[in-house]
């Protein structure tokens, strides 16, 4: 057996940014400071609210981003220095996935009125195409 | 059924067809109206002999009891208690947008104008934007929307209160059934009071004005409100 690459992308490592899915700091990011079994490890967000702690990884998703150089353990101060050299949260923020998050977010903080508004535009964007495609196929 | 007692639980003596005849409701509606009660004299006149007398004398048809009760009967204790006045929803504001959840115009969505003193809510819908007219509801059968429409310093008119919402109490002498059967067909509806109209349009003036201000608006209180699949009061924002 020669050691073959694998086809796994995402692994808990040290440095790994993780995106929390339940407790009081739900939706935040953090980074993986130091692993402390194969159930928890250390996350510390020190630029997105989230204090230092122990996690469950049953409750956090890994992303695509990591910390390539963090040491093992590092303090919060380590880790903010670190995600500011590699603009880590302004990666997160661009991506397709923080960027769809924020939408259902805000679809779901719409009041009625805005909800309403929300129907006339699709309808609005529904004549339009319907329209063009009726023009473009006779 | 009185007539037909029971010969076992949930058995009567007596068949539907033979508690039909009895009751005799095939002979047409029940004559409900009492005779008019004639009004007992209460003394009358009685001859009474010796003639120191008088010889006739008014006597009481019915004799005055001979004893008192020994003991007072007690006198229920009169409740100090008073209703408190309704707490109006913080969320309710004249010029918010309703949704009304129960009566005729549920799913509606209406303008609220003011809290009546019973505690009702004044609204409309405007009647011109959606049907529907001046109305009391219960706050508790509303949804209460951030939607505000601007009224200004518009004030309702005091004479709308919650007598104006009153049926007035006079009956027809008549019951519906029996003007069916006796000229065919019903009697017509009385006309909408003109007054009436006349007042909805003048409180509705100012709230049509608001509801030209805003885009949108319009077409809002004119849809109803309802949930679609997935959807959960309780996790919507209004």
């Amino acid at each position: 057996m020669t050691d073959q690459p694998s086809n796994f992308k995402r692994f808990v490592e040290v440095g790994r940014v993780v995106l929390l899915t339940s407790g009081p700091q739900a939706g935040h990011i953090a980074v993986i400071a130091e692993i402390i079994d194969h159930n928890r490890a250390i996350v510390d967000g020190p630029t997105t609210g989230v204090p230092r702690q122990s996690f469950p990884y049953r409750h956090l998703t890994l992303t695509p981003f990591v910390l390539t150089k963090l040491p093992r353990a590092a303090g919060s101060g380590i880790i903010r220095k670190h995600l500011e050299k590699e603009g880590t949260i302004e990666k997160w923020n661009k991506s397709a996935w923080a960027q769809k998050r924020e939408a259902v977010e805000k679809r779901r903080k719409l009041n009625d009125f805005e909800r309403f508004c929300v129907v006339l535009a699709k309808k609005q964007r529904r004549d339009t195409v319907r329209k063009a495609v009726k023009k473009a196929s006779a | 059924m009185a007539r037909s007692k029971e010969i076992a639980p949930g058995v009567g003596r007596l068949s539907r067809s033979q508690v039909f005849a009895r009751r005799g409701l095939y002979k047409g509606p029940k004559n409900t109206e009492k005779p008019a009660a004639s009004e007992a004299a209460a003394t009358k006149e009685v001859t009474v002999g010796g003639e120191k007398n008088g010889g006739k004398r008014l006597v009481p048809v019915a004799k005055a009891p001979r004893f008192y009760p020994a003991e007072d009967v007690r006198q229920p204790k009169k409740s100090r208690k008073a209703p408190k006045p309704t707490k109006l929803r913080p969320s309710i504001t004249p010029g918010s947008v309703l949704i009304l959840l129960a009566g005729r115009f549920r799913g509606k969505r209406v303008v609220f104008l003011k809290q009546l003193e019973s505690g009702l809510l004044l609204v409309t819908g405007p009647y011109k934007v959606n049907g529907v007219p001046l109305r009391r509801v219960n706050q508790a059968y509303v949804i209460a929307t951030s939607t505000q429409l601007d009224l200004g310093d518009h004030k309702v008119d005091e004479k709308i209160n919650d007598a104006y919402f009153a049926k007035s109490s006079k009956k027809g002498s008549r019951s519906a059934e029996e003007e069916f059967f006796a000229d065919g067909k019903p009697k017509e509806k009385e006309a909408f009071p003109e007054s009436k109209v006349a007042d909805q349009k003048a409180v509705d003036a100012a709230v049509v004005a608001a509801v030209k201000k805003t885009e949108n608006i319009n077409k809002y209180l004119k849809s109803s409100w309802g949930l679609s699949k997935g959807q959960f009061p309780h996790q919507l924002a209004f």
